[in-house]
């Protein structure tokens, strides 16, 4: 099964499925928290692409290259405590809220409104 | 030395910030009189030592002073500098000298004011600029001491500010003055131009354009910095604020509005001679509006009840008299006028201020300036008395008083400016009634505040002034009986007329006034018979007038009344300038005001504010509606633009 096989197309696939999910995820729902999940799940699909387009572009064997690849995977790491970070910070501004409003509808926290 | 002479300049305004900002800050400071009158005449009082050694060292050579560049434009580089030379000098010995003893007097004279330090602060902010003004070597710097006078006269006149009297008083000094200002400006601008089109880098200093040919445009550069003087100096059509800013306490009256900042347009002319020399005709309408102001002034000065007001109009009266001399082109006899009249008329103004003070302290007579309330006065004010008697005999022109040199100078030179009978024949004639006028009006007021009954109602009696007031008296009333030897007549030796043939002549060259002296010399035997007339009217009409006062009293004045008969109500009126410009200027003025601009301030430039603000407001209406709060629909905006963005990139 030639189409099973795992490469660089099957992955990618797989960001933008995740990517557009997440995408009509945070547009469509309304509970905060589904809300974060979402843009987690975005995020993660950025990364795949991300290290998938690492492995897809490494020269293997390249002079002064000893494991071609390995500078994407790094940047993912980062990006990951980066997200981790961010998400401790939008979950205690979604708790705060709750704490205040016993409600984390995100349309009615329209303070922003005209 | 020389590197000190940037203190005549800096002392005085130090001294200004020093009163003004420590007043401001410490009450202590505020209350310790004694302290600010003596800071205030010493900042006045060194730059006057050091103008006196510079003018007693003075080598012939023009000492200049450059402090730095001030601004820097294309080709105009001006310069904050100055310079001593002759004329500078005399002016500086007149504005410090006299300064310092009215800054002297004035320790007495304000003694317990409220507003103490700020009036010293004025004051010696006052002699910075006046320095300014006769010290600059250019225009600018002039314009600066010319525009700061103009501003501390305004806050001396309204000095008592809460009197709305004053306040007004000072208002009018101020827009009367602007539209002088507004000549200067204009005189400058053309003063520019011409320079600015032959030469590569304009200073506008003095020695610049006194040395250039402006050509067509010398008329207009003359009449308009004469208009310019006739704002600062009292002229017609501009007087009206003098008389009015006697608001003002009154050794500001003395120094501002008699000795020094209305003289300033005299010296602006004398220093900018040549340019005067070429344009005949604008020494002709000087020639003609000077009589006027003159005759106009002596008349009204007879008319008045108000001791400073008679002052005030015999200022205006005096500084017609040099604005006389300076349309004959004999410009250094109008310095030399400007030099006595600062030390008779500083010393009459002060003593009537010592008067004014001696009456405010009896508090039985309503207006203490009122000469019908006053009479008998030398008896209980020696010293203010007498040195106002000799003042007075100083401005009448009795020889060999200051007064009688200086005025008989300016007659001979209206007299001898032509041959035959001319425009200046007639000038002479006005002039010399405004000489017998100015006799009889000063001798009037002399009396009726000095001799005869003693009209006031009290048992209180008036006392003479403390020492500090009276010394500056007697230094100004000596001044006032020698000032005049420094000029003699030349016809008694070249050599013994100091003032023009030793001084100022190095500075000021004036073909008229060659003329005028070789006239002059030509026919000694006139000169002889005009001096011995003048002398003899000056004498006889201060006679006269002292025993017509002295035989009738207060009731001389209504002989004078029925003499004068339905004039005298028009010189009582002051020739009715306020009324006429009440109605032809101010009037339609404030009409057009109120009916005119009120409605296009409200619709027109209201209208056009408003409706910018509504527009906004409307269009933020209809926009506002994007921001729905609704965090789903933002993103899905921010997407739909993603998107739209990476289709351009992609496949565009």
């Amino acid at each position: 099964m030639e189409f099973l096989t795992p490469n660089a197309y099957t992955y990618l696939s797989v960001a933008i499925v995740m990517f557009a999910l997440g995408a009509i995820g945070v547009m469509t729902r309304r509970n905060g928290i589904i809300v974060f999940m979402c843009i987690e799940l975005m995020l993660n699909a950025v990364n795949l692409s991300l290290i998938t387009f690492s492995k897809m572009h490494a020269v293997a064997g390249a002079e002064g290259v000893p494991h071609p690849g390995a500078n994407g995977s790094m940047l993912v790491f980062f990006v990951m405590c980066v997200a981790a970070a961010e998400a401790v910070v939008g979950l205690s501004i979604i708790i705060a809220l709750f704490r205040n409003r016993l409600d984390i509808d995100i349309n009615n926290v329209n303070i922003f409104k005209w | 030395m020389t590197s000190l002479y940037p203190l005549i300049i800096l002392l005085p305004l130090l001294g200004a910030m020093v009163i003004g900002l420590g007043g401001l800050m410490s009450p202590a400071f505020r209350k310790n009189e004694g302290l600010i009158g003596a800071l205030a005449t010493a900042m006045v009082g060194i730059p006057f030592l050091l103008v006196a050694y510079a003018f007693f060292t003075f080598g012939g050579e023009k000492i200049s002073i450059e402090l730095f560049t001030w601004m820097q434009a294309g080709n105009l580089e001006i310069g904050f500098n100055y310079q001593l030379d002759e004329l500078s000098l005399l002016m500086g010995m007149i504005v410090t000298g006299v300064g310092m003893l009215i800054h002297l007097y004035s320790i007495g004279y304000m003694h317990g004011d409220q507003g103490y330090y700020k009036f010293f602060a004025y004051l010696n902010l006052f002699i910075f600029a006046m320095n300014n003004l006769i010290l600059g070597d250019n225009l600018v710097v002039m314009f600066l001491g010319w525009e700061g006078v103009g501003l501390c006269s305004y806050l001396l006149i309204g000095f008592w500010y809460s009197d709305m009297l004053k306040a007004e008083a000072a208002q009018k000094a101020f827009v009367a003055n602007r539209i002088g200002d507004f000549a200067m400006l204009i005189a400058m601008f053309l003063i520019y131009q011409g320079l600015g089109s032959a030469t590569e880098m304009v200073s506008l200093s003095f020695s610049e354009i006194i040395h250039h040919d402006f050509g067509d445009s010398t008329f207009w550069i003359a009449l308009l910095v004469f208009i310019a003087a006739t704002g600062k100096s009292a002229q017609i059509p501009l007087f009206v604020w003098l008389p009015d800013a006697m608001a003002g306490p009154t050794p500001v009256s003395a120094l501002i509005h008699a000795a020094t900042m209305v003289t300033s347009g005299i010296y602006l002319i004398a220093r900018m001679h040549p340019i005067f020399e070429a344009s005949p005709e604008v020494l002709a309408i000087i020639v003609v509006v000077a009589a006027l102001t003159a005759v106009i002034a002596a008349f009204t000065a007879i008319a008045q009840h108000d001791i400073k007001k008679v002052l005030a109009y015999s200022t205006v009266s005096q500084l017609g008299f040099m604005f006389m001399a300076l349309g004959a082109g004999a410009y250094i006899t109008a310095i030399f006028h400007v030099m006595t009249h600062a030390f008779f008329k500083a010393c009459l103004f002060l003593g009537s201020g010592s008067v004014i003070h001696a009456m405010e302290h009896m508090h039985t007579v309503d207006d203490p300036q009122d000469i019908r309330t006053m009479g008998g006065l030398r008896k209980y004010m020696p010293s203010t008395g007498t040195t106002f008697w000799i003042s007075t005999l100083a401005i009448s022109g009795i020889i060999p008083l200051s007064g009688f040199f200086s005025k008989d100078e300016i007659l001979a030179s209206l007299f001898f400016f032509g041959e035959g009978f001319d425009l200046y024949k007639v000038i002479y004639i006005v002039g010399m009634f405004t000489a017998m006028l100015t006799a009889f009006y000063m001798t009037r007021v002399t009396m009726l505040t000095f001799e005869g009954e003693e009209r006031f109602p009290d048992e209180k009696k008036p006392h003479e002034s403390p020492a500090i007031m009276t010394i500056p008296l007697w230094v100004l009333a000596a001044l006032a009986v020698v000032g005049g030897f420094l000029g003699l007549p030349v016809f008694l030796g070249e050599e013994l007329n100091w003032i023009g043939h030793g001084w100022l002549e190095h500075v000021i060259h004036s073909e008229h006034h060659h003329a005028i002296h070789e006239h002059a010399h030509a026919n000694e035997t006139i000169e002889y018979i005009l001096v011995a007339a003048s002398a003899l009217i000056a004498i006889l009409t201060v006679f006269f007038t002292r025993n017509f006062y002295s035989k009738n009293g207060l009731a001389a004045d209504e002989k004078v009344k029925n003499f004068f008969g339905g004039f005298y109500k028009t010189m009582e009126g002051k020739f009715y300038f306020d009324e006429f410009y009440q109605r032809t200027i101010i009037g339609p003025f404030k009409w057009l005001g109120e009916n005119v601009i009120a409605w296009c301030e409200e619709y027109i430039v209201d209208g056009v504010v408003k409706g910018i603000s509504d527009g906004v407001a409307n269009i933020g209406d209809v926009f506002k509606r994007l921001q729905s709060g609704l965090v789903s629909n933002y993103i899905l905006i921010i997407s739909l633009g993603v998107i739209l963005m990476l289709t351009f990139l992609i496949f565009g």
